[in-house]
This record gives structure tokens, C-alpha cells and sequence, in this order.
């Protein structure tokens, strides 16, 4: 369910690092508890953010949830098919659902992420 | 909910876990939001038929020779005009004229009535209606909200749907009248009536049979459908929902809820302050709208202008028929009109809504 190669936060992203890049989406866990997804706004090309920077939202039709960015750096690339298609999102969240590429200024901020079997293990405890 | 005190679980309780549903916190209540989703569930509703359970609403029944009057005077419609086999939509009003809750009404015979309630309101409904009974002669008021479990089978379908299980022919009832019969051999009361701006039916059954009657309902075609399509489907429909366009702050005029107040009946609770408001003027008015950029407007959210709030979203969503955000908000009158231009503050942007005509959706016929 959750790839092995990814980092995951307690807000539900999911990250992939690719040498200095994270690929950022949201998980499975959080597809599933947002519903059908029917808008997303992401932030633009060059834009900075400090690790857990609110950096856009998702609707569905039942609720908004914001997506935070665990990492500190600079939006390198966005997902236009995600926005243009939001099902992408309950359809491939670990895949073609991506939302961003960051570009991170700190590997630090990635120490505080927990691996997929924490992550599931966090969820299944219901804390989540 | 403070935690140790557990949720109320209805008789199909095990029915929704059979069908995966998502359980959510309702009102206290333990309830299914949705199945395989909330627009497929909405969809077919409006295309076929969906099967709701909506065992957590109350039921408070009425009974004796002063039990008419007695609701005459409590309650704004006119109860009067009620005849057997007949339902019809009022509320509970405060001496402000201002929602305690919106109910149904129905009428099972001369002096015998069955006040349906909203799960949310149910034990302080039936607190105001047995307080104002207390002294009155030949009224009694039970709480029977233990004694049913409630099925509404909605959409185009439903009546074929239910019409081959039942006693009685439902093709034949009226919207708002009702039948007590049988449904697949079991005691029920068949009402046409619903929440969701299609043709159905609501089914009234002892608890212990009510699980039978809803898988043969969804073995003859309907979809079971959570309370995530009960709202967007009411809200298509411009449909009131207690705690969001009605509450003890708003009168009937204010909610576009003016057909339910029968002025002209004798006098009622909330009657006076509701010819004051009347003589006077509306504060603010409920309308539609329809978001224009991309976003969704929802409950809470201020409806602005020149940099101020000046209304409030009451409830707004993304609507599966018309693919759109829709929304409801109380604006000054000034600002009610169709084709009005609004903004709405969501999250700090001004999102651009127009006001359009409600119900969003109304079924062909």
C-alpha cells in the first residue's frame, strides 16, 4: 500500500527524494478520508516555503484540507494534470496524483519523517 | 463528545459495516456518511434509487382529544387542514418566532399525531413539546424515538422498487400522504415523502425489522447512500438543514420558509413576533448562490463587501448534478435579488458567487 522508498509526515504527505528533489503528495490514508476530490490549488514555480508551510489546498466534496510541506525549499515544478483533473488524486495518490517538486534546502528536515511502516502503523493506531 | 460516553448505533448499524461504509459521528449518533462515495451514491439518487437510513431521527407521538388544538397552537402550519394519511412540513417555533427545530407532522388519526424530529434536536424537541402539554387536558406526549427504525428509499426508481414488497398501493399515494401496511410482510408506515428533491418514500419500521426490509430494498435495485449525499442532494433541492440555514436566531420569513406559517389560523407560539417582523421588515434574507471562480464557499464563510462581512454562508457544497459549487447564505435584502453579484471570504480570498434561483434543482414531473 505504501511504497518503502517514500517518506510520509503526520499531515499525510508523502515525499520521494530524488538527489536534492522531494516529489510531494498526499497519501492513500488521506485520499481516502478527504472523499472525492473536486479542486486543487497549488502554489507557483519559484515560490519558498519553510518546513511545514501550508503551500496549497484540497477540496473534496465533503471538506478542505490544507497540505503542508515538510521540507524547507523551492517549488521547482507542479502537477498542472492534478489540477486539471483532480480525480488523478483519489485515483494514484502515490503516483500520478503527485503535487510538487521541491527543491530542499535542508536534508535535516527529512529526519523527522517517519518510514511506511511507521506511517502505517501511525494510522493504524487511529491516532492519525 | 466527551470521551467514554458512546455513540447511539441504529438497528442497521450491522448493515452499513456489511456494506463498508465510512461511520462518522452524527448528533451523537454513529452513522454511515457514504459507501463508495459521495457522487456516485448523489448520482444515483437522481438517476435510480438510494436507500437511506435515517433511524436516528425522532418521533414523538401526540395523542388524545386536545391533541390537535394543542398542535395548532405550538406549531405555525395548520394543523387543522391535516386530515388521516396526511403529513405536512412546520416547526417548532420560540415566542421569537425563531427555530427550536423543523418537523413533520403526521396525522395517523382524529386525535393522534407522530411529530417527527431531527436526531440532533430530539431530546430537547420532546422536552419543549411534553413542557408545553404539561396541564394541558387530554393531550399526552410519548417519546417513541426507540420504537422506529426509518428507511427513505429515494429516486426515480423507488417506487418500482418498493411497489412489488408493499401491501398498499404506493404508486397511489400522494406526495406528503401516507399508508401503514406491510412491506415484505412486516408492519410499516409508508410515506411519500423525503430530503432529497426526488419522488420516495420513507418507511417507518419496527427496529428489529428493519434490517430484512433493507437489503430486499437493495436487493430490488437501490443503492445504499450516506448522509454526504443526503446533504448535497437537499442542498440541490434548497432544502433547510437545521444548525445551518434554520436556528434560533432565524424566523421563517428570513428562511424562505414563509408557505409554512398559516397566519391567518388563530394564534401560535411565536405569532406575535412574527407579525412584528413581518410589519417590519426582514433583516436579512436566505438565498442561492452559485460560486463563479474555482473554490468551494461553505458554511460559516462571510459573504463581504467593501471590505466587511455582511452575511454568511449557511451551507454550500460541490453539487454532483450541476458540477459547480452551490451555496446558501443569509445577505442583507438589499443584496437578495437574482443576478446579484456576491464575494465570499474563503480563507482570506474573495471568491466572486452570483445569486441564482432556488431550488438549484427541481425534478422533472
Amino acid at each position: 500500500m505504501y511504497p518503502r522508498d517514500y517518506l510520509y509526515s503526520r499531515e499525510h504527505e508523502w515525499l520521494r527524494v530524488e538527489d536534492d528533489l522531494c516529489v510531494l503528495g498526499i497519501t492513500e490514508f488521506a485520499q481516502q478520508e478527504l472523499g472525492e476530490v473536486v479542486f486543487v490549488e497549488l502554489p507557483e514555480i519559484g515560490q519558498v516555503f519553510d518546513a511545514n508551510d501550508e503551500l496549497g489546498t484540497i477540496e473534496s466534496v465533503k471538506a478542505v484540507a490544507e497540505v503542508f510541506t515538510p521540507v524547507a525549499g523551492e517549488v521547482v515544478e507542479v502537477n498542472d494534470a492534478v489540477v486539471d483533473d483532480p480525480e488523478l488524486l483519489n485515483e494514484d495518490p502515490h503516483g500520478d496524483g503527485w503535487l510538487i517538486k521541491i527543491r530542499f534546502s535542508s536534508a535535516d528536515d527529512l529526519k523527522t519523517m517517519m518510514k511506511a511502516d511507521e506511517y502505517e502503523e501511525f494510522v493504524q493506531s487511529g491516532e492519525a | 463528545m466527551s470521551e467514554g460516553q458512546s455513540l447511539q448505533r441504529t438497528p442497521l448499524y450491522g448493515c452499513h459495516l456489511e456494506a463498508a461504509a465510512r461511520m462518522v459521528d452524527f448528533a451523537g449518533w454513529e452513522m454511515p456518511v457514504q459507501y463508495t462515495g459521495v457522487i456516485e451514491e448523489h448520482r444515483a439518487v437522481r438517476t435510480a434509487a438510494g436507500l437511506f437510513d435515517v433511524s436516528h431521527m425522532g418521533e414523538v407521538r401526540v395523542k388524545g382529544a386536545g391533541a390537535e388544538a394543542f398542535l395548532q397552537r405550538l406549531t405555525p402550519n395548520d394543523v387543522s387542514k391535516l386530515v388521516p394519511g396526511r403529513a405536512h412540513y412546520s416547526g417548532l417555533l420560540n415566542e421569537r418566532g425563531t427555530y427550536i427545530d423543523d418537523i413533520l407532522i403526521y396525522k395517523l388519526g382524529a386525535a393522534d399525531f407522530m411529530v417527527v424530529v431531527n436526531a440532533s434536536n430530539a431530546p430537547r424537541d420532546f422536552e419543549w413539546i411534553a413542557s408545553r402539554a404539561a396541564g394541558e387536558p387530554e393531550v399526552e406526549v410519548t417519546n417513541e424515538s426507540d420504537r422506529y427504525a426509518l428507511l427513505a428509499l429515494q429516486g426515480p426508481k423507488a417506487a418500482g422498487i418498493l411497489a412489488p414488497l408493499a401491501s398498499v398501493d404506493v404508486t397511489g399515494l400522494k406526495y406528503y400522504g401516507f399508508a401503514q401496511g406491510k412491506v415484505d410482510g412486516v408492519p410499516a408506515l409508508i410515506s411519500r415523502t423525503g430530503y432529497t428533491g426526488e419522488d420516495g418514500f420513507e418507511l417507518y419500521l419496527a427496529p428489529e425489522d428493519a434490517p430484512r426490509v433493507w437489503r430486499k430494498l437493495l436487493d430490488g435495485g437501490a443503492v445504499p447512500a450516506g448522509l454526504g449525499a443526503r446533504d448535497t442532494l437537499r442542498l440541490e433541492a434548497a432544502m433547510a438543514l437545521y444548525g445551518h440555514e434554520i436556528d434560533e436566531t432565524t424566523t421563517p420569513w428570513e428562511a424562505g420558509l414563509a408557505w409554512v406559517v398559516k397566519m391567518d389560523k388563530g394564534d401560535f407560539l411565536g405569532r406575535d413576533a412574527l407579525a412584528a417582523q413581518k410589519a417590519h421588515g426582514v433583516p436579512r434574507k436566505l438565498v442561492g448562490f452559485e460560486v463563479q471562480g474555482r473554490g468551494i464557499a461553505r458554511q460559516g464563510h462571510a459573504v463581504v463587501s467593501e471590505g466587511g462581512a455582511v452575511g454568511a454562508v449557511t451551507s454550500g457544497t460541490w453539487s454532483p448534478t450541476f458540477e459547480k459549487a452551490l451555496g446558501l447564505a443569509y445577505v442583507p435584502p438589499e443584496l437578495a435579488a437574482v443576478g446579484t453579484a456576491l464575494a465570499i471570504d474563503v480563507r482570506g480570498r474573495a471568491l466572486p458567487a452570483v445569486v441564482v434561483e432556488i431550488p438549484f434543482y427541481r425534478r422533472a414531473r
